[in-house]
């Protein structure tokens, strides 16, 4: 932020606007943004997440001006939409892909967060808003499901609202609160809809924040070491991270066409084609991909208030990750065993999520509750321990020394060599 | 780096089987049939959607709406693609209700192609009350409405068995090997020769329900065909994007070093 030198506009009409509105100071802070010149691909997820952020609320203004809030119109607007609105198939289809493309990418974003110890300081600030945003997206995500009207959409919402009346003495007016009735019914669906188109303006405000808070300390990198900004380790933002990340992009995009235009309703559940009905309930109640590891979590405990606590807790433990991580070291790159514990962790949540798609009961139950229990064990006794005791690998001085150096002249900090 | 290839190969395990995973319940899987609409330039088999219409028309219609259809459709491209003055007799052959005219009362006229198609019943209570206590679904989205889509409503339609030794039915209640609980309210509808196809296609139980299968899929998806075509252009489109601003990364990117 500090140390290169003011922004001077060139123009005389530039000049006058940037008094009064620095507006052309933030873009050139933006474009030269001293960015570490060894960022990898797992960096160009930030990106690809503003442009899913961005397509959800293009793609969900326009369906909002042809969808009815309405229990008994709902499914037959979505219908409407996909069948008589031009194109109208094609906005829905990138609407609905969009949401799973969108959590595919920030998964990749938090583990990647997890693996270089992008969340460690200076850069706790950072990690809390981003988890901010992702409990917003999950709401969103919740929420949107929801509008449809269909069997899932009915039951998820039950089966969602009820955890609330798992909260001793107010659980049920909670819950009558959250429904605007007796049950999930119409007045649950218009405010759902309120709430949906409001959450991604809440998220885009979010995004700024996640991205001011980065720019203070600036970029974490695969080393995970301090970098002096700008210096030979660095490259300005534009154009070499510009056309990174619009390369990675475009490679994203194919994925999400692949779905958009070729399957897409392989990520969905077909139950949610038919419309919502209170007397029948569906035989397998499952919530959307991206939801299940912590579903598994949810079921995995015999008592429902003990099963909520756990799912929230999963996702708030996160927020006091920074603090449980003892180490000194940031990339898991330089830690040998905390970098096979990382793996597990990987191995763990997507078999949580694989027993989250499977009836409650056998093996499944018994994997679940292994599961959960290792989820917690990870961050509450692997993280604090392991960075007491581990033996980290020597850090390099600087970025361009490991990239240039060839391998054999690299000049290397000696080890554990306190604050990197 | 052990571990990582095992995490690579089980997220990949999981991702080849997910689809399957999320719904499991005692039946016999669908037959798989080989759909000319499959596949990533798949489109439908025109007169075999003209007799899958025929076939709802004549057998299906009696029970199962369709009100999210219009007679238009039936006309537009991608779809059974009949002509105007097809669509035109094939809507002129229902009385649709309509009004309040200026003295406020209802009256019937002869269907337009811009009316939805017409329902054998009223409403959801009295097509349940008419057939026995099942509800016939509505057949608009029935094919995304399945787990097996396409190959399971036909799968359904050929898969009527006589029950096995020692299993009970009510009156009523008809054995299907590929149903879900192996019980359908519904009686076979389909019998060799019930429509006369004015092609000459011989109206066995099995083309008639291919055929009929066909039209649901359609009905279902009526942009599917527009949908094939347009993703093959934006996937070729969205390649050479890819390869152009890679070359131009790379050209960029040497300003600093070669790797990146």
């Amino acid at each position: 932020m500090s140390g290169h030198e003011e922004y001077k506009p060139k123009s005389k009409a530039g000049k006058w606007l940037n008094d009064r509105l620095p507006l052309l100071t933030l873009g050139a802070h933006l474009t030269d943004y001293p960015t570490p010149k060894n960022l990898n691909y797992w960096w160009t997820f930030g990106g690809i997440l503003t442009f899913c952020l961005l397509t959800q609320i293009i793609t969900g203004i326009v369906l909002a001006m042809h969808y009815v809030a309405h229990a008994d119109l709902a499914f037959a607007s979505v219908e409407h939409i996909m069948r008589d609105v031009n194109y109208g198939w094609l906005i829905r289809y990138i609407h609905s892909n969009g949401a799973s493309m969108f959590f595919l990418a920030v998964y990749i974003h938090i583990f990647r967060s997890l693996f270089y110890g992008s969340y460690k300081s200076p850069r706790e600030v950072i990690w809390i808003i981003g988890l901010m945003i992702y409990l917003l997206m999950m709401a969103a995500a919740f929420m949107g499901y929801v509008l449809p009207w269909g069997q899932m959409s009915f039951w998820g919402a039950t089966v969602i609202t009820n955890l609330f009346s798992a909260i001793p003495l107010v659980g049920d007016s909670i819950t009558t609160w959250l429904w605007g009735a007796y049950s999930v019914d119409n007045p649950t669906l218009t405010r759902f809809f309120s709430l949906h188109y409001l959450i991604p303006f809440l998220i885009l405000g979010l995004v700024v924040l996640h991205i001011w808070a980065l720019h203070v300390p600036g970029n974490n990198n695969p080393v995970g070491i301090d970098i002096k900004k700008p210096s030979k380790d660095t490259v300005p933002f534009h154009p070499y991270i510009t056309i990174k990340d619009a390369f990675a992009l475009l490679l994203f995009m194919i994925v999400f066409a692949g779905f958009v235009f070729f399957t897409p309703n392989v990520l969905g559940h077909s139950d949610n084609y038919i419309p919502a009905n209170p007397l029948v309930t569906p035989a397998h109640i499952v919530p959307e991909w991206y939801l299940l590891p912590f579903y598994a979590i949810l079921r995995s405990v015999p008592d429902k208030l003990g099963g909520v606590i756990l799912m929230f807790g999963a996702i708030f433990i996160l927020f006091v990750l920074p603090w449980l991580d003892t180490s000194k070291v940031r990339s898991a790159v330089f830690r040998p065993i905390y970098r096979q514990f990382y793996w597990i962790f990987v191995i763990d949540v997507l078999m949580l999520g694989y027993v989250g798609a499977m009836p409650a009961e056998g093996i499944y139950l018994v994997l679940a509750r292994v599961g959960t229990i290792y989820y917690f064990l990870h961050f509450i006794v692997v993280m604090p321990l392991v960075g007491l005791f581990e033996k980290t690998e020597p850090i390099p001085m600087s970025i361009s020394e490991p990239v240039l150096g060839g391998g054999a002249e690299l000049s290397l900090a000696k080890k554990d060599n306190g604050k990197i | 780096m052990e571990k990582f290839n095992l995490a690579k190969i089980f997220s990949v395990f999981l991702i080849i089987i997910f689809p399957n995973i999320v719904n499991t319940a005692e039946q016999t899987d669908p037959i798989k049939v080989n759909w000319s609409f499959k596949g990533l330039t798949g489109k439908f088999d025109r007169a075999s959607l003209q007799r899958g219409f025929q076939v709802y028309k004549e057998v299906c219609s009696s029970c199962h709406s369709m009100q999210y259809l219009s007679y238009r459709n039936l006309g537009e491209p991608g779809g059974p693609e009949f002509s105007l003055e097809e669509v035109k007799a094939i809507a002129a052959s229902v009385e649709i209700e309509d009004g309040p005219d200026s003295q406020g009362e209802m009256f019937t006229r002869p269907g337009r192609p811009s009316d939805k198609f017409k329902s054998p019943y009223p409403n959801v209570n009295a097509s349940i009350a008419a057939n026995g206590g099942a509800y016939p679904p509505d057949m608009s989205v029935l094919v995304k409405a399945r787990p097996g889509g396409s190959n399971y409503i036909y799968s359904v339609l050929v898969g009527y068995e006589e029950p096995p030794a020692g299993m009970q039915l009510d009156d009523g209640v008809y054995y299907n090997k590929y149903m879900i609980g192996n019980k359908i309210k519904m009686s076979a509808p389909l019998l060799d020769g019930i429509v006369e196809y004015s092609d000459g296609t011989e109206a066995s139980v099995d083309q008639m329900a291919k055929d009929v299968t066909t039209f649901l899929s359609w009905a279902a998806e009526p942009e599917l065909e527009e949908r094939h075509r347009t993703g093959i252009k934006v996937i070729i489109y969205l390649i050479l994007l890819t390869v152009l601003v890679y070359l131009s990364m790379k050209k960029i990117w040497s300003r600093i070093d070669s790797e990146i």
